[in-house]
């Protein structure tokens, strides 16, 4: 798999360690309380096809990566830096 | 119709022609008692067990494609229980004493072969947990042998004892364990559980539930409404996707593994070979080949194939431990979905939904528990109470803080 990083071109996806959905930009306030909590680490939507995720560019330049990919196909849609996206609040 | 040695010989004289299918194809009925999703090892065996030990015969088993098309035709068929911990290992146990009568029990030869396990050793510390495995492991009967280097050099000389990162100082050994021809595991229990009036129906796809009240009344399907009294869940790798239909999240992904088969070879594996520090384990078949695989690809996968860099990994795994393999052909590999659940351990317990019953979170891990798993599925939809085996394998595990973490890694949810 190629990732498209959005600052360095291609970049083979071995060069990356994956890290799990996307969704895990989003910690939930300390006030959620437990069950907000275990929510956020332990559970999944596991979807078949587009799933956002987060893969980091260990071997690469340590930015952190919000890439799209139909986990049916192995495609890849595309790929954003995590830190935009965090910050626009679109994860 | 039974099989014997006798009934081989007959048939063998007279042409084969007096062999049957071994199951009916029956359309569904509008109703069941129980039906169960999934006609994996897991959800056959439910069947059989339900029918067998719990009187239940009004039992469907519904599969979306064919039976043994899913990872119970995919794995590399080993069986151990050489696990740790107490919420493990006596249910592990208790499937290996399945497994040693399973031939008679299902008049169905599984092949099951007892040739042992190792796991490799390479440092002091390493000793010391297997020791404390080992330990664990023989105060449920498993057995457990500690091999020093030299009875290790005896048993497997063509290993690379010297190699300058992972030296090998010795191995636990569980003589029990081994090997089982997987498809034939599926068949045998279609068979009989269908013989025990069992309906099992292929290409009939789960497309929802039919949910009034919190109560579950039955399933949709590629082939029409099924009315159910419960509904049991057992589709490993499509859990998330299925269980999702009855609205819930789960502490599971969905990930790829990957395994590998050569030519066949004369007999060079005694057993099956762990080699843990290099994520390289390998067995040979009945047929020869040498049976090998590795670590999971490592991202979230339904397509049920892998990628390159892990069978490169996999091959270097290999060359590390046993450079012989080097000569060896490679034949084919190929990848299964696999429900790594968020602590490596398995779950099978109730669900929100009232009669809705969910068994997964196998990892790589659940050919081995095929026939407990069944068996102690089976008693929880009979009795609605978990079998004394499986009472730490709750959902709400998670929530609650007591997960099983028999990796020793502590509530890590990303180290599966
Ligand atoms: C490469 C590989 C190597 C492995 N090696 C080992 C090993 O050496 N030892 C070991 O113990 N374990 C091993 N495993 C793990 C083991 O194979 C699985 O944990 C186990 O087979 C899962 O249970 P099952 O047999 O019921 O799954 P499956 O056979 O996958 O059964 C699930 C079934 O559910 C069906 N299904 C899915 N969705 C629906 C729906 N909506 N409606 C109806 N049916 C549906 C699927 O078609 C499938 O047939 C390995 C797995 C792989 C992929």
């Amino acid at each position: 798999m190629l990732i498209p990083h959005p600052l360095l071109g291609l970049r083979d996806a071995q060069e990356f360690t994956y890290l799990g959905d996307a969704a895990l930009l989003n910690r939930p306030d300390p006030a959620a309380g437990e069950a907000g909590f275990a929510d956020y680490v332990y559970l999944r939507d596991n979807p078949a096809g587009v799933h956002r995720e987060l893969w980091f560019h260990e071997q690469g330049d340590r930015s952190w990566l919000v890439v799209t990919r139909n986990t049916l196909t192995h495609e890849i849609l595309g790929a954003e830096l995590a830190r935009d996206v965090k910050l626009g609040g679109t994860a | 119709m039974g099989f014997s040695g006798f009934r081989v010989i007959k048939e063998a004289l007279t042409g084969h022609k007096g062999w049957g299918p071994l199951w009916r194809d029956p359309a569904p009925r509008a109703q069941y008692d129980i039906v169960i999703v999934g006609g994996g090892g897991h959800g056959l065996a439910t069947a059989y067990f339900l029918a067998k030990l719990y009187g239940r015969h009004r039992v469907a088993v519904l599969e979306k494609g064919w039976l043994g098309g899913g990872n119970i035709g995919r794995n590399t068929t080993i069986i151990r229980s050489n696990y740790l911990l107490p919420g493990n290992q006596p249910f592990y146990e208790l499937s290996m004493q399945h497994w040693e009568r399973q031939e008679q029990d299902l008049n169905f030869n599984s092949m099951v072969s007892q040739r042992g396990i190792i796991n490799l050793i390479h440092s002091d510390a390493q000793r010391d947990s297997f020791r404390r495995r080992g330990n664990s492991m023989m105060l449920t009967g498993a057995g457990a042998r500690l091999l020093d280097r030299d009875e290790l050099r005896q048993m497997v000389p063509f290993l690379n004892y010297d190699n300058a990162r992972f030296p090998i100082k010795g191995g636990l050994m569980q003589t029990r364990a081994g090997t089982a021809r997987h498809d034939g595991v599926a068949w045998g229990y279609a068979r009989a559980a269908d013989q025990m009036g069992v309906d099992i129906i292929q290409n009939c796809e789960v497309t929802g539930f039919r949910i009034e009240g919190g109560q579950v009344r039955g399933v949709e399907t590629s082939r029409g409404y099924i009315g159910a009294g419960k509904v049991g869940v057992a589709v490993a790798g499509s859990s998330g996707r299925v269980m999702a239909m009855a609205g819930l999240r789960l502490p599971i992904e969905s990930h790829v593994l990957q395994a590998f088969v050569t030519e066949g070879l004369k007999p060079v594996i005694p057993g099956v070979i762990t080699f843990g520090a290099g994520h390289f384990y390998i067995s040979q078949s009945d047929k020869g080949g040498l049976v090998f695989g590795g670590d999971i690809d490592g991202y979230n996968s339904y397509a049920q194939r892998g990628n390159l860099p892990v069978i490169e990994d996999v091959a270097e795994g290999g060359m590390a431990l046993m450079p012989m393999i080097g000569r060896a052909r490679l034949l084919r590999s190929w990848g299964g979905l696999m429900d790594m659940s968020m602590d490596g351990s398995p779950i099978i317990d109730r669900t929100p939904v009232e009669g809705l019953y969910f068994n997964g979170g196998w990892c790589y891990g659940g050919f081995k528990a095929t026939p407990a798993s069944g068996h102690v599925f089976a008693h929880l939809l009979a009795t609605d109470t978990p079998h004394d085996t499986a009472t730490a394998f709750r959902l709400d595990r998670f929530a609650r803080g007591h997960l099983i973490d028999e990796r020793g890694a502590g509530a890590q949810p990303n180290l599966h």
